[in-house]
């Protein structure tokens, strides 16, 4: 703890630029995978292609993909948001796809009839429905968004992971402990927020 | 002539006449239509019950009308106009739709659920509301008490009834119903059945109701229409069904009860 408590500006301020790193990387990976979502839910041949391509991301080791990404787009916070993102597609697809499939088929039924057309049916009815089951995937996409930003250090776009970093170079464990911790708590409140706001969307 | 109803008052709207000429539908890759060559015109304020079986083509039948089904062949005319010329969504605004499940919006309160048809037609919210209150009171339920619930907070028969409210907010002329009490208890299904009965003859709406349920059908039906098979066996009042079946089917349908039936109907559910 030695270190958090002589340099808490500096702790704080690499928090800070973990926290815009990961809010970045999660809205770039919504834009995205909320028409993926939408599409595989309603097309059966899409959603495999898709699941099977954000699936392969998935697997590609995070720093593997970096590396490759660096080569593509050259060091710095955008590389590291757009790898960010790419991570995050599996899971938040999933979620969107559960959702929307989780919806009650009467509702939809109601809708239709009532004289909704397909996108007021869609955004009016069928996203409010699916909303708890998607904010699981985002709390779950987040949670891992938070503690994976932790690498985009070593390609020059800060956040926690330069202490983790520096810590390893110089054998300096506080710093180290800082790093983890700081990263550590951060997704401890990123989880317990959704979960909020994941029973308020269930109500 | 001015009226000196208010102008939402539910009983301006009269019936419209619904006549389907032809009617058939196939499934792709089904063996045998859903729905063969049905001929059938309800009148204007007329309440017919599809009877039948469940898979004989009843409901595929009724969707017909809000083109919730597209038929594979014949016409649908509502008032002389064919379904076909409207957009579907339009269309749809115009004919109530009740469905078993209910289907109320959960994060809508009830009265944004009655008022669901209203704001799509684009009602400011003062003549919405007003709407809301004059319907929730038509199928009894207190506006004061009900307007801020959420469905969650329904039993099955105030949801029911909320459902039957919010297909008639825009004073529609046709009211589709599929099965719309067969979810709850016999006695909630009882004076939900007086409660359509009720509105039916208050409205002058005219009704398409689906059921399996013969003495569902003997209760509400000014006539009915017996379905087999994507076909239609007989229509007929009730009285008739009851003493002149058509053939075996509708016999055995209506059953060794139809003599306790046929002096059941003797006692109205309600004054007409």
């Amino acid at each position: 703890m030695t270190y958090l408590a002589e340099h808490p500006d500096r702790v704080a301020a690499l928090l800070a630029q973990h926290v815009a790193l990961v809010a970045a990387a999660l809205a770039l990976a919504l834009l995205v995978a909320i028409p993926l979502g939408i599409v595989a839910a309603r097309r059966a041949r899409a959603r495999s292609a898709i699941l099977a391509v954000t699936g392969a991301i998935y697997t590609i080791p995070s720093l593997a993909l970096l590396a490759l990404l660096v080569a593509v787009l050259g060091l710095g916070a955008p590389t590291a948001i757009v790898a960010l993102a790419a991570y995050a597609q599996m899971v938040l697809v999933r979620g969107i796809v559960a959702g929307l499939h989780g919806v009650d088929p009467a509702l939809v039924d109601a809708a239709r009839g009532l004289g909704m057309t397909r996108r007021q049916a869609l955004l009016r009815v069928e996203v409010p429905a699916a909303m708890p089951v998607v904010l699981g995937g985002v709390r779950v996409a987040m949670v891992s968004l938070i503690a994976l930003a932790t690498i985009a250090a070593w390609i020059d776009a800060g956040g926690l992971g330069v202490l983790l970093f520096e810590g390893m170079r110089s054998d300096n464990a506080p710093k180290i402990v800082a790093g983890a911790l700081a990263a550590a708590a951060l997704a401890i409140v990123a989880d317990v927020a959704l979960r909020g706001a994941e029973r308020l969307a269930a109500r | 002539m001015i009226s000196s109803r208010a102008p939402d008052s539910p009983d301006v709207a009269p019936g419209a006449r619904v006549e389907l000429r032809g009617v058939g539908v196939r499934y792709a890759n089904a063996s045998a239509p859903a729905v063969h060559d049905v001929d059938l015109t309800v009148e204007p304020g007329e309440l017919a019950v599809l009877l039948g079986p469940s898979g004989c083509g009843k409901s595929t039948l009724l969707r017909t009308i809000n083109r919730l089904v597209e038929p594979t062949s014949g016409t649908v005319l509502i008032d002389g106009g064919d379904v076909r010329d409207r957009d579907p969504d339009t269309l749809r605004r115009t004919i109530g739709y009740v469905i078993q499940a209910v289907g109320l919006f959960p994060h809508y309160t009830v009265a944004q659920n009655v008022g669901v048809v209203p704001r799509l037609l684009g009602w400011d919210d003062a003549r919405t509301g007003a709407r809301v209150d004059e319907l929730l009171a038509l199928v009894r339920l207190d506006p004061q008490r009900y307007r801020e619930r959420r469905p969650r907070e329904l039993s099955g028969g105030e949801a029911q009834r909320v459902g039957v409210a919010r297909a008639l907010a825009a004073r529609p002329r046709v009211l589709l119903m599929d099965e719309p009490f067969a979810a709850v208890d016999a006695i909630v299904r009882a004076s939900l059945q007086e409660e359509i009965a009720r509105v039916h003859s208050e409205l002058g709406t005219t009704i398409v109701f689906v059921t399996h349920d013969v003495d569902e059908a003997l209760r509400l039906a000014d006539r009915i229409v017996v379905m087999n098979a994507g076909r239609v066996v007989q229509a007929a009042e009730p009285q008739t069904l009851l003493e002149h079946p058509a053939d075996a089917f509708v016999r055995s349908l209506v059953g060794v009860d139809a003599e306790t039936r046929r002096l059941a109907l003797e006692r109205p559910l309600i004054e007409r």
